[in-house]
């Protein structure tokens, strides 16, 4: 169980009462969204799709790397993991 | 950070609707969709825009601001005046590929030298409404260029972000205008990803293409209007269109719908063709093996202006090209640089690297039978070939080089 921090897009600052951002356990990210659910009711599902993957319309990052060029949901996140969570809806 | 939206006047835009999942809401400095994070689209009610209304306007793209998110008056705050960039007959160049009818919609010729000063306008406009303070973008360098000059021209700070290997070329045409001008080690992508976290900090901070990027987009589709009324209120058989992050594709193809559902052109048929580069292809990937998610990738190509290795609108881009019958195309960067001389050589536009790209697509589209080359066809040079000289330099040089005499010069063999 590692302790991880995570930074909250605006539009769902609404589930962490403002918070930019967050602390949040777990060794993998889809242990730290369920940790995170669990701390701020409903923000899993705006994370995650009805099949439980990662919206296609959401970037997350560990550190430097794109969840989706690593293990997605699997990724590991080690003690101190920066995480970020971010619209992809952006650029060009 | 915002204004209300009752005192905003965003013209004839009447509120936001997520692409994705239908979500609404009302007009405000929103970008992604808060249900599905989808992207927001400007919804409208347009009032009575004519043939005659747009010919009567002012000779640029606000000849259109009853079909932008943008006041009526829009042409009076202070503003680069983009737009109504030249439609070249392209009778050589079509030559050369064994085509009929090919125009080179040539956007070099807007003021900072690319089409994004069409979106930058927009995006200004609408950020002046919702109430913002700075004009900010992430960039590949043309972005860069038009929003330090909007930004210089409209007497507001900018703050702009790029990667550090951009083309010296585009970092001097940025900072030459002043305002915090910020190079980045890392690709686009990630300067992108930095510029999302700072617009979630930075209240009064609107980055056009993220935050304020639903009314920035719509400038793309001023190219699209304006190709039909140079035509004469006529829509091209095909198009081909460069494919960073997809949006410019995707709003052409917004303003071709836009003008049939008016009435201001013939409801017929055409087609919509994406360009890549083969370094930074991942929409063209998707499109050749049937996907209808784009796979991000890691950019590697010469033509920088176009290397978004995680293009966000990617899935829209396949949905326009497969409903028109068109297709995405990928060229090597050397057919870009092969692109940017053939254009130069037949038609005088020197394009930058993305026209490179567009034109060596074109070819391709035209060699494997995808292109009808009897319909005809409309290429769009997105920039300019001096912001990208490096891309050309070891290729494009003198004839010879000789003493001052007439001796020499007959020597050479240059007569």
């Amino acid at each position: 169980m590692s302790s991880v921090s995570v930074r909250i897009p605006t539009i769902l600052r609404t589930y962490t009462g403002g918070e930019a951002e967050v602390k949040a356990e777990g060794a993998t990210l889809r242990a730290v969204v369920a940790d995170l659910e669990a701390s701020y009711s409903g923000i899993s599902a705006r994370i995650l799709d009805d099949n439980g993957k990662i919206r296609r319309f959401v970037n997350v990052y560990v550190g430097d790397e794109d969840v989706r060029f690593a293990d997605g949901l699997d990724t590991t996140t080690p003690e101190g993991a920066q995480i970020s969570i971010i619209p992809a809806v952006a650029g060009g | 950070m915002a204004l209300t939206p009752a005192t905003a006047d965003l013209g004839p835009a009447t509120g936001l609707v997520c692409r994705e999942c239908g979500h609404t809401r009302d007009l405000g400095p929103h970008y992604a969709c808060e249900e599905c994070f989808g992207p927001l689209e400007i919804a409208y009610d347009f009032g009575g825009v004519t043939r005659a209304s747009i010919e009567s306007g002012p000779r640029n793209i606000w000849r259109y601001r009853g079909l932008l998110p943008v006041p009526e008056n829009v042409a009076e705050s202070p503003n680069t005046e983009p737009g109504l960039t030249r439609l070249v007959r392209a009778d050589q160049l079509a030559e050369a590929l064994g085509l009929q009818r090919l125009w080179v919609k040539d956007d070099s010729g807007n003021p900072t030298h690319s089409f994004k000063d069409r979106v930058v306008a927009v995006a200004l406009a609408a950020a002046r409404e919702l109430g913002f303070k700075v004009l900010a973008c992430p960039s590949t360098g043309n972005l860069a260029n038009a929003v330090a000059a909007a930004a210089a021209r409209a007497g507001i700070r900018s703050a702009v972000f790029v990667p550090s290997d951009l083309e010296s070329q585009k970092i001097i045409t940025t900072a030459v205008y002043g305002g915090t001008f910020v190079t980045v080690d890392g690709n686009y992508d990630d300067v992108n990803r930095l510029a999302s976290e700072i617009a979630g900090e930075q209240d009064d901070w609107a980055f056009v293409n993220v935050n304020v990027r639903p009314y920035y987009a719509e400038g793309s589709k001023t190219l699209g209007y304006e190709i039909a009324e140079q035509l004469g209120w006529r829509l091209p058989d095909q198009i081909v269109v460069p494919v960073a992050s997809g949006s410019q594709l995707t709003k052409i193809d917004k303003a071709f719908q836009e003008l049939i559902k008016l009435g201001l052109v013939e409801d017929r048929p055409y087609k919509v063709f994406g360009a890549q580069a083969t370094g930074c292809g991942p929409v063209a990937a998707a499109f050749k093996a049937g996907h209808d998610v784009v796979r991000p990738v890691k950019p590697d190509t010469i033509a920088k202006s176009l290397a978004i290795g995680n293009p966000a609108d990617g899935p829209y881009v396949l949905d326009v090209v497969r409903r028109t019958g068109g297709a995405v195309e990928d060229v090597t960067d050397e057919q870009v640089v092969d692109g940017i001389r053939l254009l130069a050589r037949t038609e005088g536009v020197f394009g930058e690297t993305a026209g490179g790209v567009t034109v060596a697509s074109l070819r391709k589209l035209a060699e494997n039978g995808a292109l009808d080359p009897s319909a005809e066809t409309v290429i769009i040079n997105s920039g300019d070939g001096l912001k990208t000289l490096d891309a050309v330099a070891p290729v494009a040089r003198p004839s010879a080089n000789i003493a001052p005499t007439l001796d020499a010069f007959r020597a050479a063999g240059l007569a």
